[in-house]
């Protein structure tokens, strides 16, 4: 027997709830790994364990709260020297699990990568950022930010980049953000059309320029 | 077209091709004027996002002094598609056709990445065939994608002809394309575990035959292009960026490498043994708009030498690995085979199951370094999280440091430069 559909409920996306936090179950099959040894003695209880995925793919957990120091180590270090931060992400598993950020790493002196996680619970998804580190990282943790909405402290300039400034439904790549959105299609559609001219520029575009010079008929198109 | 190729041409610095092939001296040989001092104010310049040369659904916010740059600020997501999120609500194999809509100028190199990625992740080893086919492909469409970026870059620059050239080419990789898959840009051509289908018969004569001809026209544009004063003059020195600078903006690929800094993914973490191909990694000097031309265009004359050896090389046998429970069965096997029935009946309902981890494969795509991000549960028949790692983005994102005091010409010389695609900044 098969159960009736529901079909008002809300799709949650496709990570069931009340799993156990994936990242623990592929902890720890190479106790030994050099790399991770090497941190553990430095950083001690910052680093927080450690797999390799994909037969040869390092991944290290570490501590949110450490990660500037040990990034900043990781950069610098004669024997790592990861000069380039190649990608800033995040991953959410759903069901109230915390949000995984991740850093990828490659040093192109050494020509070795490295993956960093720092797990985020969802009522604080807060985390320094690295754009003092690695200018790459600036528009990536925009991103983050945007589509997962972990704030990132210290960034220069942390705005949404990819859904609009004033767009209200939430961070889209979190499990429990639907796939249609929030708000229904006659709600998105009015608000895409009541759309003011001047949120299409950031504030500091506007102390720029001084004031905007609108053409006389700029009332009548304010829509896209 | 065909007589020029017989003239020897000789152009140098300050000289150009005068009637019938002949050297005349460049009117317009290198000057150096002072900038007038216009001694206006601060002005706010809205480019895009519908705008030709944007090269997308790209806005760039500008505050000029005159007709210099002060402060640039890029604003994407015109395009914004969702397909990460979608790609969560898919199985394995269905992401496929996303991936080739992210950078629609270079398919195939986005749908091998995609598959390659999938296959670390699962632990699959595709066979020889299909690692070689897969190398042509993607190599082809290297040459796809820069040949888009030559021809609408020398437009923005104010040479026309060179677009014309690339794009009588670009119809030829087309017909390459819809000779394969029966798609010219959709391609979806990859499968876990193998391809859509094997080499129809004569692909592989049509691409000799593309192979063979094509440098001709890339020496046409090279003739048009490297030596004429006016793009040199618009090129060179414009959008400087430093070796260091540049790996800590993030750059990759051939703006990377225009800097002089030689890391391409395809030597540096090779896969579907590139080592074992013989080629070079073009790298510049200057860092600049011109160094980036160069490095392009040598990476096209590469290309064309992988692709010979690719052809060469091409060994028989299946083009699929031999795995009931990856690849789909053939057609009349699912329809006269009970086995083969229930396995293609449980890999369209199901999909492919995955083990817990996570997973990130570059490679060298046209752009740059593209990463594929996944994560899954175990026996996960849908990503938890698909992640891409878009070169084009993180290049994009140096564009206020590069355009910083230039004109606003030149604004647009750098913009189409960095070869950007919207549709993969933007996903």
């Amino acid at each position: 027997m098969t159960p009736p559909v529901d079909f008002g409920a809300v799709d949650l996306g496709p990570a069931a709830a009340g799993r156990e936090p994936a990242s623990d179950r592929t902890r720890g099959t190479v106790a030994d790994h050099p790399l991770f040894r090497g941190l553990r003695d430095r950083f001690g209880e910052g680093i927080r364990s450690h797999a390799v995925h994909a037969g040869d793919q390092c991944v290290v957990w570490i501590d949110p709260a450490r990660n500037l120091e040990i990034l900043g180590w990781l950069r610098d270090d004669p024997d790592h020297l990861f000069d380039a931060m190649i990608d800033v992400t995040a991953v959410d598993y759903g069901g109230g699990q915390p949000v995984n950020v991740v850093y990828q790493l490659y040093s192109i002196r050494h020509r070795h990568a490295l993956r960093l996680r720092c797990e985020l619970p969802l009522e604080a998804l807060e985390i320094d950022s690295t754009t003092g580190l690695w200018s790459s990282a600036n528009w990536l943790e925009r991103e983050v930010f945007d589509l997962f909405g972990v704030t990132f402290r210290g960034h220069p300039d942390l705005r949404r980049i990819l859904m609009p400034d004033n767009y209200a439904e939430g961070h889209p790549l979190r499990k429990d953000f639907p796939l249609r959105g929030r708000f229904s299609r006659a709600e998105q559609t009015r608000r895409a059309l009541d759309q003011d001219l001047e949120n299409f520029y950031i504030p500091t575009d506007l102390e720029a320029g001084g004031d905007p010079q609108l053409s006389e008929d700029s009332d009548s198109g304010g829509g896209v | 077209m065909a007589g020029a190729r017989t003239v020897e041409l000789n152009i140098a610095p300050g000289r150009e091709m005068g009637p019938g092939g002949s050297t005349v001296v460049s009117p317009l040989a290198p000057f150096d004027i002072p900038e007038p001092d216009a001694g206006t104010e601060g002005m706010l310049i809205n480019i895009g996002p519908q705008h030709p040369a944007t090269h997308g659904v790209l806005r760039l916010v500008c505050e000029l002094d005159g007709e210099t740059v002060v402060r640039v600020t890029p604003h994407i997501g015109y395009l914004h598609s969702s397909f990460e999120k979608l790609g969560e609500y898919r199985t394995w194999n269905q992401i496929v056709t996303l991936t080739d809509r992210m950078d629609y100028l270079a398919p195939l190199v986005y749908n091998c990445a995609y598959v390659m990625s999938v296959e670390k992740l699962m632990g699959i080893e595709v066979t020889e065939r299909c690692k070689v086919v897969r190398v042509m492909l993607m190599e082809l469409d290297r040459i796809f994608g820069h040949l888009l970026w030559l021809g609408t870059t020398a437009i923005d620059v104010g040479a026309f002809t060179p677009f014309l050239y690339c794009f009588k080419e670009r119809e030829r990789i087309y017909q390459l394309h819809e000779a394969y898959t029966g798609a010219r840009i959709t391609t979806s051509a990859t499968r876990v575990g193998g391809m859509m289908a094997d080499l129809p018969e004569g692909w592989t004569d049509q691409l000799r035959d593309f192979v063979d001809t094509f440098p001709d026209t890339l020496a046409d544009v090279d003739r048009l292009l490297t030596a004429n004063q006016i793009h040199i003059g618009r090129t060179q020195g414009i959008g400087t960026i430093g070796p260091e600078e540049a790996v800590d903006a993030g750059f990759t690929g051939p703006n990377l490498r225009a800097t002089g800094v030689d890391y391409d993914v395809r030597k540096d973490q090779p896969y579907y043994d590139y080592e074992t191909y013989d080629f070079e990694v073009p790298v510049g000097e200057h860092g600049d708009c011109y160094d980036r031309y160069l490095c392009r265009l040598e990476e096209m004359r590469q290309s064309v030498l992988i692709l010979r050896q690719a052809l060469d090389r091409l060994p028989g046998g299946p083009i699929d690995i031999d795995d009931p429970s990856i690849v789909l069965p053939s057609k009349t096997d699912a329809m006269s085979d009970m086995e083969s029935m229930i396995h293609h009946f449980k890999l369209i309902t199901e999909g492919i199951p995955a083990p817990a981890g996570d997973c990130y494969f570059p490679i060298e795509a046209s752009k740059g370094e593209l990463g594929m991000y996944l994560v899954a549960e175990e026996g996960g028949t849908k990503p938890v999280r698909w992640r891409v790692r878009p070169p084009s983005f993180v290049n994009l994102s140096v564009i206020p440091k590069l355009a910083e005091g230039h004109l606003v010409s030149d604004l647009i010389v750098i913009n189409a430069s960095l070869d950007i695609v919207l549709g993969e900044i933007d996903r």
